[in-house]
């Protein structure tokens, strides 16, 4: 293949201004001194600061941010632990597991997100049958006890939501490393006496820590970037900010969420660029150790 | 030196139906320097594991100092190993390293009459002291100067100095060391398998070294155990084992073997090629089959009236030190080594003197091995240039066959 063919080249410019023109047009936009999306009328940061003041919008930037770490947490700890887990098994059913794990990856969101709702009402339905049921019974009754399980979805549910999708994409970061990772390591450990803990800690963490960051990272992503997911189960009366987008958008777009979107857009570009160049040098770190050897 | 330290009693271990070591009966006594020797995937590692605790055997018994220690993890056993990759932890620099076993607390405990743990105590040792262990134990492994280096800026040689620091800085009653020179060139090896035997001495303890080189095993060891398929083969010192050997695996596996069918007609009579040798064995029935071993430097060559048999020379190797030569006798391939030069198809004739011959009782192993009908095809491109000639090899076959031995 001719590498620098100017067909080929015409060809990639295609591909990126039609990937990349929408994105441009809003980040443009965003600037723009004129509540237009049509016109230009100069340049302006006012969208911005109106952003700012906009209490609605700090509110959603608020959960986004709470969901998002606390989700990226609870997915990261339980992730690893999985992917430790799944390397220790045998071959067989490691390996139906990993099918298990990766289909929430390629499942469309639409379908995850409906499922979820739906779990989400069913539960909430039944613990709030349960409960009333309980309040019937002459126990309850003679301690004077009250009880209500029941729940609407808001900002639980969607955490659980997002810890749901987010442990997939850990699993997939962290089995690399485990893989790569010597056996003898946390046996030489033990041999100096450390307990199964501490050589956990002290020897077989430290080495998965590159995977583990990359887990987080690409999890914290997705949480930050979702919208599908997060919009059938937040309930009405959380929302995020892609949330807060969307129903702005169905009335009109303003130019105040080009400038959000924008914002959001940067936000998520750096972190794909961090993880990026984080794979980038551990590949390029572990070519050179395999050459050393 | 003689007081023992570990026995393993009818150990038997499998992976999933797949029986890999079988009935392991073996004493280790204390300060010795004891070595498993055997081919590959003969159990070597998994008898090392089973002693450092990694593994537990399916069934039988492992003592320490005679108290059973089956149960025991590996961070609560006075023994501390050496890995076949040395396993070192990649993000510390060798001080860390080496200081690991130091920074883990120990626990002391505290013994009634009856041997029985009254109290538990932690013991921390101090950062100064961990310090001077360490850099004494760099010292004794000449890596001063070191400390900062991470493994990964290491040579193979100095990450496995560290390795041995690592696991002696604890004062452990035994090491074990899996193939810990596998992976070092010639050179280097020779050096540290001396170097080993220093420390070894040195600090007096007992090491368990597991090694596939046979000349590894002779060279270092008080004992050998020669392993094979999960059994073990022969226990002995390097000498036992290399001049006694108890079947034609032995044989073949410790140095090189000629191994010959043979009768013993009687004590110190064998017979072989319809020929009777003295020789100085005995213990055996009257013409009992026997496996009869000729060491290839215990064959003299002599002018062919003089030989007890005479051969035609096939193949030439200059070693170095000697020639390897192989011989046809009747169809069967000897190697003899020799520092004098005989060229390819001259008939020679050959001298066993009585303490040449070892004779061994037949075993499963009777007739696999001390043929070397196909070492000129092992050794191809050693001994291109003295390789036989196909051709001519056919036509001095026939006259060949009349001259087994002389008359
Ligand atoms: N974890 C395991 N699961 C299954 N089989 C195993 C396992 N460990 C060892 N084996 C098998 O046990 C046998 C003995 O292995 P072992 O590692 O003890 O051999 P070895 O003598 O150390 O060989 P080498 O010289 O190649 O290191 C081999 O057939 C190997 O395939
Ligand atoms: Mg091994």
């Amino acid at each position: 293949m001719k590498k620098n063919g100017i067909l080929s080249r015409l060809f990639l410019a295609l591909v990126f201004l039609f990937l990349y023109a929408p994105i441009l047009v809003l980040i443009v936009f965003s600037f723009n001194d004129s509540k237009s999306n049509a016109v230009w009328g100069g340049f302006t940061l006012d969208w911005y600061v109106q952003l700012l003041n906009n209490r609605t919008v700090l509110e959603a930037l608020q959960t986004t941010l709470l969901v998002s770490v606390l989700a990226t947490a609870i997915a990261t700890v339980a992730g690893t632990a999985a992917a430790i887990g799944f390397s220790s098994m045998k071959r067989r059913p490691r390996n139906a597991c990993l099918t298990v794990n990766s289909i929430p990856m390629t499942n469309a969101d639409i379908i995850t997100g409906v499922s979820m709702m739906l779990l989400f009402v069913f539960a909430g339905q039944a613990l709030a049958d349960f409960s009333g049921w309980l309040n019937t019974t002459a126990w309850a009754e003679s301690a004077n006890l009250w009880f209500d399980f029941g729940f609407d979805m808001g900002f639980l549910t969607l955490l659980i939501a997002h810890v749901t999708f987010d442990i997939p994409y850990v699993i997939v970061a962290v089995l690399p490393k485990l893989r790569q990772l010597d056996p003898n390591l946390a046996e030489a450990a033990l041999d100096l006496g450390a307990t199964r803990w501490t050589a956990f800690r002290k020897v077989v963490l430290p080495e998965l820590m590159p995977g583990i960051v990359n887990g987080l990272l690409i999890a914290f992503t997705m949480s930050i970037d979702d919208f599908v997911i997060s919009y059938f189960t937040a309930g009405s009366q959380v929302s995020t900010l892609s949330m807060y987008v969307y129903a702005q958008v169905r009335r009109r777009v303003s130019p105040e969420i080009n400038a959000l979107s924008t914002l959001m857009f940067v936000a998520v570009l750096l972190l794909l660029v961090v993880i990026n160049l984080r794979q980038a040098r551990q590949e390029q770190r572990r070519k050179r150790q395999a050459l050393r050897t | 030196m003689s007081k023992e330290l570990i026995r393993l009693r009818n150990i038997r271990m499998a992976f999933d139906d797949e029986v890999v070591l079988n009935d392991l009966n073996l004493y280790i006594n204390d300060k010795e320097f004891l070595t498993l020797l055997g081919p590959s995937g003969c159990g070597k590692t998994t008898t090392l594991r089973i002693i450092g605790g990694f593994t537990t055997p399916v069934s039988g018994d492992v003592l320490f100092n005679g108290v059973r220690i089956n149960d025991v993890p590996p961070y609560r056993r006075q023994i501390n190993t050496v890995f076949q990759k040395y396993a070192l932890f990649p993000h510390m620099n060798v001080f860390e390293n080496v200081a690991f076993g130091l920074r883990m607390p120990k626990v002391e405990e505290q013994l009634d009459e009856n041997g029985k743990v009254v109290s538990r105590r932690k013991v921390k040792i101090s950062e100064a002291e961990i310090r001077t262990r360490v850099m004494e134990m760099l010292e004794t492994v000449s890596l001063k100067g070191f400390e900062t280096r991470k493994p990964d800026a290491l040579s193979g040689g100095q990450q496995q100095r560290v390795a041995i620091a690592r696991a002696l800085v604890n004062r452990p009653k035994v090491l074990l060391l899996d193939e810990p020179l596998g992976a070092l060139d010639l050179k280097l090896r020779k050096d540290m398998q001396l170097e080993l035997k220093k420390i070894q001495q040195q600090v007096g303890i007992t090491f368990i070294y597991v090694t596939h080189d046979q000349e590894e095993a002779l060279t270092m060891s008080d004992t050998i155990v020669v392993m094979d398929k999960g059994c073990i083969q022969q226990i002995g010192t390097p000498e036992d084992i290399y001049n006694e050997p108890k079947n034609a695996f032995v044989a073949d596996f410790i140095g090189e073997s000629n191994i010959i069918d043979g009768v013993m007609v009687r004590d110190k009579l064998v017979k072989m090629y319809g020929r009777e040798f003295p020789c100085l064995d005995g213990g055996f029935a009257e013409n009992e089959p026997v496996d009869v071993v000729i060491r290839p430097e215990d064959i003299d060559i002599v002018p062919v009236d003089q030989g007890q048999l005479v051969g035609t020379v096939t193949s030439v190797t200059f070693k170095g030190m000697q020639y390897d030569i192989i011989v046809d006798f009747r169809g069967f391939k000897w190697l003899i080594q020799t520092t004098d030069h005989s060229p390819v198809g001259a008939r020679i004739g050959v001298k066993i003197d009585p303490d040449g011959f070892h004779i061994m009782k037949k075993s499963q192993y009777s007739g696999m091995f001390g043929d070397y009908s196909s070492y000129s095809d092992e050794y191809d491109e050693l001994s291109d240039a003295e390789a036989l000639d196909d051709g001519e090899d056919e036509g001095a076959e026939e006259e060949r066959r009349e001259e087994g031995y002389a008359e």
